[in-house]
């Protein structure tokens, strides 16, 4: 990528490019200030004539699936990450892509994984252009050391399916990897030897993609029930020894931190939320699976159980901790996107109240609503947050590339998100003057939980009220950072970042909120 | 001495590696000429690398080392413990015996009261510099920063070094500031180290006789002097063996500065050669003997620490019972038991309703100019409002009651 890049200032005053791998972008124009004009993508008509009236769609392996796809240079080929880091499909469906001769793919998971290093090599040799999709690890290295061709585009999980439905990105070809399958199609990601729950980031792409192969190591005779991936829009089916390495697809026990200063944080979100009112009958709330979010679970139901509280729902990422509130009787759903353990797995395939959700019904902004926003409280990591509240979650302090952005930008549309964060990790303060990189914008971030107090954001006076009189450590955002600042022995350098950009940052609506840049 | 021997001049300190946090290792090597050579690896440099740079100069200087080759490997080490591990490496080289290079010094608390509320004191080992920092944020009535039993023999000098930094520079909020010394006539050399740095109460390990007590005692009141503190430096021994038991009354009163009594369960379990069990019968005496003879010397009777980390319904109902035999509070070893520990030395709220009915009754006698108090028809004997006056003052330290 040897191009000038143009850049322009969005709302926010970050400098975006205007053009990323030769599309025309939009810089952020603030919370829900750009409207979308025209009609949704949508794929060919097919007709039931080219398939066959037996419903065996089956081929024998990835290659012929590729070729009868009419694969070809330059095409986008997308993969999900319900596998985690075992999946072992995406590598297997580029590398076939590979075999085949093709050249300057744009390879577009819903999330990459140190696993699938091997990319890099593919971009080495030119099979792939470049990556779509959350990058981290040696992925993400490759990109910020400015050494892939093209922008890397990371957007969040409902992102992404707008990206899809807006026809942003067209997916040429969708590779599906499947727990369990029929030659139909219609796949499950809740039961086989492979099973991860959910398969809703694949969602989007079987209902907009061109060709939709499904490739399963558990293939069951017509019917495969329920059938998350409906069969109908599936063109290939491929049977394969493995889809994935189950022992990295999920964790037999996730676990719960044992830092005491993690137990802290995560006790004072849970009795933020008790203080607050938050926590009152019928209400929800969604955390995730880090060691803090898991912990903040358990001293939550503790106080449920205490004042006979009862949730109406809980969104996961579920585990074993969502599961017993469920069991006990402390929530009557679970919607769940992503499935971390294997009680999550089980559960969800045997109780009809753990229900899998989609990036379409839980977080895509180009909808008619969606379950992010009804939910009353979210926890929610960071790794950087500044003095206005604005956080970043994708690079390290240094620019590196570290996560993806995941549901986290949707998450932040509930009725009250909290970022419950160390103040310090190794030295290095997580409370600065202005974030590496906007991930998410200080208007949306509304309480900031770290060992050494709770910040609340000044715009959130209601926030501010509700906690008058607990004995909660409420402290201003400027107070804690100036304690960690002291700590630490002074203020972090900023480190130099390259004047030019590897990836952007999208807002839910597709808007560019952010780049990232080179790292020297 | 010539170039050629001060080249061989080398020593070592700290920690680093993966799995290490907050801590840095320091390789130092005197040099005949040359001036200052520092090579610096770091997990924050992006962020603090100038700052650590600048930090090794400042600490060399301060130390009067002049040519030196130094590497630094850092794991995200704070200012006060790359101080202390520099210094301590040079020190290991033999180099800059006599000098010290002190940390910012954060403002000292207000000294602590013999009388204190010493329900929990968290045990920080003083040779990982990982859990200082966040250690009162868990909110113990003391913190002991341990040279002893938790600190490998061949790293007493670092934690040493170290201690007497944190002392200095970390803020423990509102925890009283202890230390444990290790056995004479070693303790006697940490002492020399520490004491400068104001902390609030010295722990000695293994007391069986009251001179050990007059010996610290002694030295400490030469380095106040010496150092013009003027702010009291308690001792609370630690009696470990049937023999320290059978002399507690005279360690309890061996200093006026002696604050409270206590007792080591591991080692004087061992030394009776009896197991130590979690109901704690074979201790039963020793642990009496120990609050009766604190009691008779006017000072607090002090548990030893509950052993299972993971076990809080046993650890609550240790600390009930400690509570019962008339110990006011006891040791923990991870933050977890903090609380845990305050909870078993609470007095009930039946406890604090009637001591307050009693105090009021108390109060109501004096102001009528009355010798006896009554409560209904009841007549109060003056032991009782004065364990009623002391549970309401307790309870009121607490947070029990305001």
């Amino acid at each position: 990528m040897s191009e000038r890049v143009e850049l322009a200032h969005n709302a926010l005053g970050r400098a975006v490019p205007t053009m990323v791998n030769g599309k025309p972008q939009i810089p952020f124009l603030g919370v829900g200030k750009f409207q979308p004009r025209g009609r949704k993508a949508a794929p060919a008509i097919s007709s039931n004539k080219d398939y066959p009236d037996t419903g065996d769609k089956r081929v024998p392996d990835l290659e012929t699936a590729l070729r009868k796809c009419g694969l070809r240079d330059g095409m986008v080929i997308s993969s999900h990450h319900h596998l985690r880091d075992g999946d072992k499909v995406a590598l297997m469906a580029l590398e076939a892509a590979a075999k085949i001769g093709a050249k300057n793919l744009m390879w577009f998971p819903s999330a990459s994984f140190p696993s699938q290093k091997g990319a890099i090599e593919l971009m080495e040799k030119g099979v792939i252009h470049h990556i779509e999709g959350s990058m981290n690890g040696p992925l993400g290295d490759y990109c910020t050391q400015g050494k892939m061709r093209g922008m890397g585009v990371l957007r969040s999980h409902g992102g992404r399916y707008q990206a899809i439905q807006d026809g942003e990105v067209h997916v040429d070809i969708a590779v599906i990897a499947a727990p369990t399958a029929d030659f139909f199609g219609n796949a499950d990601g809740s039961h086989g030897k492979s099973a991860c729950g959910s398969l809703g980031f694949a969602l989007a792409d079987s209902t907009y993609a061109d060709r939709v192969i499904v490739v399963t190591d558990n293939l069951v005779p017509f019917p495969c029930v329920p059938w998350q991936i409906q069969g109908n829009n599936v063109d290939y089916v491929v049977e394969v020894e493995s889809i994935g390495d189950p022992a990295k697809i999920v964790s037999g026990t996730t676990q719960i931190t044992r830092s005491p200063d993690r137990l802290r944080i995560a006790e004072l979100v849970a009795l933020f939320l008790r203080s607050t009112g938050i926590m009152k009958n019928g209400f929800s709330f969604q955390a995730g699976a880090g060691g803090i979010a898991l912990a903040f679970v358990q001293y939550l139901k503790k106080m449920m159980k205490e004042d006979g509280v009862k949730a109406r729902f809980v969104r996961g990422g579920s585990t074993k901790f969502l599961v017993e509130l469920l069991q006990e009787g402390l929530t009557d759903y679970i919607l769940d996107g992503q499935t971390f353990d294997l009680d999550g797995v089980k559960s969800m395939a045997n109780d009809p109240r753990h229900i899998a959700s989609s990036p379409f019904t839980s977080y895509n902004y180009h909808g008619k609503g969606n379950f992010a926003s009804l939910v009353d409280a979210v926890v929610l990591g960071a790794t950087e947050v500044d003095v206005n509240f604005n956080a970043n979650v994708v690079t390290h302090s240094d620019g590196r590339l570290l996560h993806g952005i995941g549901g986290w930008q949707n998450c932040l549309f509930s009725g009250c998100s909290i970022l419950a964060v160390p103040s310090f990790r190794d030295r290095i303060p997580v409370i600065v003057d202005e974030v590496t990189t906007m991930t998410g914008p200080g208007e949306m971030i509304d309480v900031i939980v770290t060992e050494r107090g709770i910040a609340i954001n000044p715009r959130r006076t209601d926030l501010l009220d509700a906690v008058k009189g607990s004995k909660l450590p409420i402290r201003p955002i400027q107070d804690i950072k100036a304690e960690v600042e002291k700590i630490c022995g002074g203020k972090p350098s900023r480190p130099k970042l390259g004047d030019r950009p590897c990836a952007v940052v999208k807002w839910v609506d597709g808007t560019v909120l952010d780049a990232v840049w080179q790292v020297s | 001495m010539s170039s050629a021997v001060e080249s061989t001049q080398s020593g070592q300190a700290g920690h680093w590696g993966k799995e290490v946090r907050s801590d840095v290792h320091i390789a130092f090597e005197a040099q005949g000429g040359g001036g200052i050579e520092i090579s610096l690896e770091s997990r924050v440099a992006p962020y603090y690398g100038t700052a650590i740079m600048e930090q090794t100069r400042e600490v060399l200087a301060g130390l009067g080392v002049k040519h030196a080759r130094v590497v630094v490997h850092d794991e995200g080490a704070l200012p006060f413990t790359i101080g202390a591990r520099i210094e301590t490496a040079a020190r290991r080289a033999g180099i800059a015996l006599s000098n010290r290079w002190l940390p910012e010094q954060h403002p000292i608390p207000a000294p602590s009261l013999k009388e204190r509320l010493r329900r929990s004191r968290l045990y920080l080992p003083g040779s990982e510099p990982k859990y200082f920092v966040n250690a009162s944020l868990h909110a113990p009535d003391a913190v002991i920063l341990d040279l002893e039993d938790s600190v490998h023999r061949d790293e007493k000098d670092a934690a040493r070094v170290l201690v007497r930094n944190t002392l200095r520079a970390v803020d423990f909020g509102g925890c009283e500031r202890m230390v444990r010394i290790n056995q004479l006539p070693l303790g006697l050399e940490d002492l020399a180290e520490i004491v400068g740095e104001s902390p609030d109460l010295i722990l000695i390990p293994k007391v069986e006789q009251a001179e050990q007590v007059t010996e610290v005692d002694r030295m400490i009141s030469e380095i106040r002097k010496r150092s013009g503190i003027t702010r009291p430096v308690w001792i609370m021994p630690i009696l470990e063996s049937a023999l320290g038991i059978e002399n507690a009354f005279g360690i309890a009163t061996a200093s006026e500065n002696v604050a409270a009594l206590t007792i080591g369960l591991e080692d004087y379990t061992a030394d009776l050669g009896v197991a130590k069990t979690a109901e704690g019968r074979e201790s039963q005496y020793a642990r009496s003997r120990v609050v009766n003879a604190a009691r008779a010397a006017g000072v607090q009777a002090i548990d030893s620490v509950y052993g299972d980390v993971g076990d809080m319904d046993g650890l609550l109902h240790w600390g009930q019972a400690s509570r019962a035999m008339g110990f006011e509070g006891m040791g923990c070893i991870h933050p977890g038991q903090i609380r845990v520990i305050h909870e078993a030395f609470r007095p009930t709220d039946a406890e604090i309703t009637k001591a307050q009915r009693i105090v009021a009754a108390f109060e109501e006698a004096q102001s009528k100019g009355l010798a006896v108090v009554s409560l209904g028809s009841k007549m109060i004997d003056p032991p009782v409002v004065q364990r009623a006056l002391k549970l309401v003052e307790r309870a009121k330290a607490m947070g029990a009651i305001s």
